[in-house]
């Protein structure tokens, strides 16, 4: 039991090493306080700024851009790739368009954005939502076409209907794949939101950070970047859970 | 790590391993009794197979060319050749996945006078990994069935393929001859009035096809489907076949009856004279080098 619990915590024993790495610098002025202030100092700003409220409140908001970003162009991602995964014709007339959109960095329109939308919430999810769409997309077209074909001809010979066959066929044979491009999408999704609130927001916590810049506070600075680490790996393990949970037929998730 | 050894236990209690069937073991075991049909679903009516000048072309190429058989109802047809012979299309032909360039086939009339009801099973399996091995048998049913009634049937059908307690597992875990007897269970679970089988033991090891060729003969017997076998296995042709039909080229180079009682004993002289007449017809007497 002992050997199992230890076993789980292996994983953390790096970033806790660098922690205390860190300390031990800082604690022995090797390292500026300008430049990199202490972890206690860092968590005693983070208890600063909960206790006032602001942590929370900013956090919250930028929780609030990211998921809805993240379902809008998580939606069409998947909408257009299941529609271009199945027929052909749609593929031909979209998908040329969607790769040469693809491959324009969407963080270079932010200006366009900014000026389209002004700094309001719309801009921040527009980006978010463009960031987001284009992994779903391509896993998702991607399993789809991946989907065994002699499982498809089983099913139409079973007498299954379309709708039977997408439901019990396709889409569990496309979610491995679907999956993936979800939790690249998740990185995508906190990259953006980071980025466009640095840029322009009145809340958030990359508003936070640039507020902390302005007034040379680097411990909330430093505090706003282990805030997005801790975040993405929270979307990363809500992913996997997610996907365990419904891909436990796959032998890779079994008996572990 | 108790999962295998479980695993390893329950396979064996599931398949009975015939022992009086095995070759090396005929000549002193005693004449098994006639199996008892497993208690199934009520014995469903076979239906009578009528192909006429049947024949398909994929542009220039015809692989299949004026066929014409009558199977009655019941019978277990047994059609042989090598590949690429045209037998697989004829198959095809046989569940409707195609339709014939030439000639007309006949099939039923089903129970009620309806459309015959034609299950397949594949040389491969073609279970959905993602869903349990009762929920893939209740793919074979039809999808007005409500929930319980469909699981029901297919728990049912299960115990006659000998895979009772693995309704839940996935497929993963099932060896290739459990896998296939699934296959097999979600053909049979709609009492179907005809079942085409595409080289269905294929892929399985010699012990295990036999296993499977006495389980497809007892639900046969049992359910009273007409049989089409597809096969490459001379012995297999002659231990399961009511009729065995060579096809080269093409064409039905032999028509084979083989009235021998059941279950037939492997390995017997009388057997291994049809096997030897069928070689023949396959290749023709010419081509055999002494």
């Amino acid at each position: 039991m002992a050997r199992l619990r230890l076993s789980s915590l292996t994983p953390y024993a790096l970033p806790a090493a660098v922690i205390a790495v860190w300390q031990a610098g800082s604690a022995l002025g090797v390292i500026s306080d300008r430049v990199l202030p202490a972890p206690t100092d860092v968590v005693a700003a983070g208890w600063r700024l909960a206790l006032s409220g602001e942590l929370l409140a900013n956090a919250k908001s930028s929780t609030a851009r990211a998921l809805a970003g993240l379902v809008i162009g998580g939606g069409i991602g998947f909408g257009l790739g299941l529609l271009n995964g199945l027929s052909r014709a749609a593929d031909r007339v979209t998908d040329t368009t969607v790769q040469m959109i693809r491959n324009v960095p969407h963080l270079a329109l932010i200006p366009l954005v900014i000026l389209w939308f002004g700094i309001g919430e719309e801009a921040k999810l527009f980006l978010v939502a463009l960031g987001v769409f284009f992994p779903v997309y391509v896993n998702t077209v991607h399993g789809v076409r991946g989907v065994d074909g002699q499982l498809v001809e089983m099913g139409r010979i079973y007498g299954m209907s379309s709708w039977t066959l997408f439901r019990k066929v396709i889409l569990p044979g496309a979610l491995p794949s679907i999956f993936v491009g979800l939790r690249y999408a998740l990185g995508i999704m906190w990259l953006t939101l980071i980025v466009a609130e640095t840029i322009s927001a009145s809340s958030g916590l990359g508003y936070m950070a640039m507020q902390a810049r302005e007034f040379m506070l680097v411990d909330v600075v430093v505090l706003s970047i282990l805030i997005y680490a801790l975040l993405g790996k929270l979307a990363d393990v809500l992913a996997r859970a997610l996907e365990r949970r419904s891909l436990a037929w796959h032998p890779a998730f079994q008996n572990h | 790590m108790t999962r295998p050894l479980r695993q390893v236990l329950a396979e064996a209690q599931s398949v009975p391993l015939e022992i009086g069937w095995l070759p090396e073991t005929k000549a002193t075991a005693p004449a098994l009794p006639p199996e008892e049909p497993p208690a199934v679903v009520p014995r469903g009516s076979g239906v009578a197979l009528d192909l006429k000048g049947v024949g398909k072309s994929f542009g220039d190429k015809r692989v299949l060319g004026g066929v014409d058989l009558q199977v009655r109802p019941g019978d277990f047809l047994v059609v042989v050749g090598k590949s690429g012979c045209g037998k697989s299309t004829l198959l095809r032909l046989l569940v409707g996945l195609d339709r014939p360039t030439e000639g007309e086939i006949a099939i039923g009339p089903g129970r009620d006078g309806g459309k015959a009801n034609a299950r397949i099973v594949f040389q491969e399996p073609r279970l959905l990994p993602w869903a349990s091995v009762l929920d893939n048998v209740a793919v074979g049913l039809p999808a007005s069935l409500s929930s319980e009634a469909a699981w029901k049937a297919a728990e049912t059908v299960l115990a006659d393929v000998h895979l009772q307690g693995r309704a839940d597992d996935w497929p993963s875990v099932l060896s290739g001859g459990q896998r296939q007897r699934v296959a097999l269970a979600r053909a049979l679970v709609s009492h179907p009035d005809l079942l085409v089988l595409d080289e269905p033991l294929g892929a399985l090891d010699a012990l295990t096809r036999i296993t499977m060729q006495s389980l497809i003969e007892r639900v046969w017997h049992a359910q009273g489907f007409t049989a089409v076998l597809v096969t490459h296995d001379v012995a297999e042709a002659v231990a399961l076949g009511d009729r065995v039909v060579v096809i080269d080229e093409g064409r039905i180079v032999l028509d084979l009856a083989i009235d021998l009682p059941r279950p037939r004993e492997r390995g017997s002289a009388a057997l291994a004279a049809l096997e030897g007449k069928l070689l023949d017809a396959i290749f023709g007497v010419a081509e055999v080098v002494y």
